[in-house]
């Protein structure tokens, strides 16, 4: 097969390029993705049990957080974050402020989905807890929140494949994952098509990887049949 | 041992029960009747607190609550009330991500908690006792509707209530398995367990009552054992008993 110059040395940057920006993908995409999703279910899980409480003011402050997360671009979440409060005295490096806008972000939307799944269980799974002498935390802890946890697997799998893309963002931040270090070799080598969708094909196989995994605990998951 | 008096429930201004008066002695099989709409499911769902009284006095046991205008009861003596109570509803309400055996546990060891290793045999007992030991491993989802009930019994059995409240429990099945969760509440009847039933079925009420009251309009509107409820010249009763007797 006759290979042109042009051609070798565009397979040459492909081929130097990707261990660069998988190991920055293993390092950083997937760690931060991972950490901000474990906090945000954290965040999540205690906003959604704010919104549903009785007490006004926990409605208030969690509704008012979701209304600030959900109205604005995590984009610019990250540049307040990391640009902004400086000017305010607080300096956050940037893993730091990546993680900290990524946690925030997603356990506002998160918590909408578990507010919706422990909405979905029929209240006489509550009436039925309640009615064998248990308080209403045993009731969420033994009864609801495991059914509510199976409601909101699919949901929940789409909210981290999304944050694994919207990693990216924190390039702008600095944060060297792998679109910023694509953004790198770009700038030394001058073929964007090349890298850039060189980084799309990366992130495709994180994502597929991912949606089989998800595939495959929805399955494990389906061991009873929820009424 | 159960005693309600002048128990009155409005959901906004539409008045449900409108002074229920109640007394039920240890040992006896209490069926209520009456028409849909009636108050017969609201006052089964005030004697555990499902629904919260508006007035009235409800004693069960030697725990006795008092509810008006600004004396609602504690959570911990709603509690101590629900544990006195066990409920059999109409929809089963198993929990579903847990096996039959695990559904009757729960109550012993969360509620009362007793280790695993009590709670599994007096569970296993109770299944054994509503037919179903075999099925001891089984998802709820796996059961027919009658095998689920009677889970549902032995559930509601499991934390030794003073009472067991029954809110049409066969409602939702065919006669076939209808008459296998009948089975099961006949026994426990003719064992001595104080039971209120809320049925249309009139033959089981016939057979098993020691009581039966009818409710109509949010008050008791006869009170009588089934022979004297049989040869009532009240129209109204014997205009309803026509309808449901076939």
């Amino acid at each position: 097969m006759n290979l042109d110059a042009d051609t070798l040395r565009i397979l040459g940057i492909m081929k130097d390029s990707f261990l660069p920006m998988l190991i920055a993908g293993l390092k950083y995409t997937i760690p931060v993705a991972v950490v901000s999703f474990v906090l945000g279910l954290i965040v999540a899980m205690a906003t959604a049990l704010a919104r549903l409480s009785k007490y006004k003011s926990l409605n208030f402050i969690s509704g008012f957080y979701v209304w600030i997360i959900r109205g604005t671009p995590l984009l610019v979440q990250l540049f307040i974050i990391f640009f902004g409060l400086p000017a305010a005295g607080i300096t956050i490096g940037y893993l730091p402020a990546g993680i900290i806008g990524f946690t925030l972000n997603v356990g506002a939307y998160n918590s909408e989905v578990i507010r919706a799944a422990i909405l979905s269980i029929p209240k006489g799974q509550w009436e039925a807890a309640s009615s064998i002498g248990m308080t209403r935390i045993q009731s969420l802890i033994r009864i609801i929140l495991p059914q509510a946890a199976r409601v909101s697997v699919p949901p929940l799998s789409n909210s981290f494949i999304s944050l694994v893309k919207d990693t990216s963002l924190a390039a702008a931040i600095t944060l060297p994952e792998m679109f910023q270090v694509s953004q790198q070799i770009t700038a030394s080598t001058y073929e964007p098509l090349v890298l850039y969708c060189e980084v799309a094909f990366i992130y495709l196989i994180f994502c597929t990887i991912l949606s089989i995994l998800q595939q495959y605990t929805e399955k494990k998951l389906e061991r009873y049949v929820a009424r | 041992m159960i005693n309600i008096q002048n128990l009155h429930k409005s959901f906004g201004d539409n008045e449900i029960l409108k002074g229920i008066d109640l007394q039920i002695a240890k040992g006896e099989t209490t069926i209520v009747i009456g028409p849909s709409g009636s108050g017969k499911t609201t006052l089964l769902r005030c004697m555990n607190l499902l629904e919260m009284p508006n007035s009235g006095t409800i004693r069960i046991g030697d725990n006795e609550l008092t509810f008006g205008e600004n004396k609602n009861p504690t959570d911990k003596e709603i509690l101590t009330l629900r544990k006195n109570t066990g409920m059999v509803f109409q929809g089963f309400h198993l929990f579903p991500h847990m096996s039959v055996v695990e559904n009757i546990m729960e109550g012993l060891t969360i509620v009362l908690k007793q280790s695993k290793k009590v709670a599994r045999d007096k569970a296993l007992g109770l299944l054994d006792k509503v037919g179903l030991l075999d099925k001891c491993d089984s998802y709820p989802h796996e059961l027919s509707g009658g095998q689920q009930q009677r889970v549902a019994i032995a559930r509601a059995m499991a934390i030794e209530p003073l009472v067991l409240l029954f809110d049409e429990p066969t409602s939702a099945l065919d006669p076939e398995l209808a008459d296998e969760v009948f089975k099961v509440m006949k026994e426990l009847s003719l064992e001595g367990m104080t039971m209120v039933v809320v049925t249309h079925n009139m033959g089981f009420a016939k057979k098993v009552a020691d009581n039966i009251i009818f409710i109509d309009n949010g008050v008791i509107a006869y009170k009588g054992t089934p022979d004297q409820l049989s040869n009532t010249t009240n129209a109204r009763i014997k205009q309803f008993l026509n309808l449901v007797s076939d």
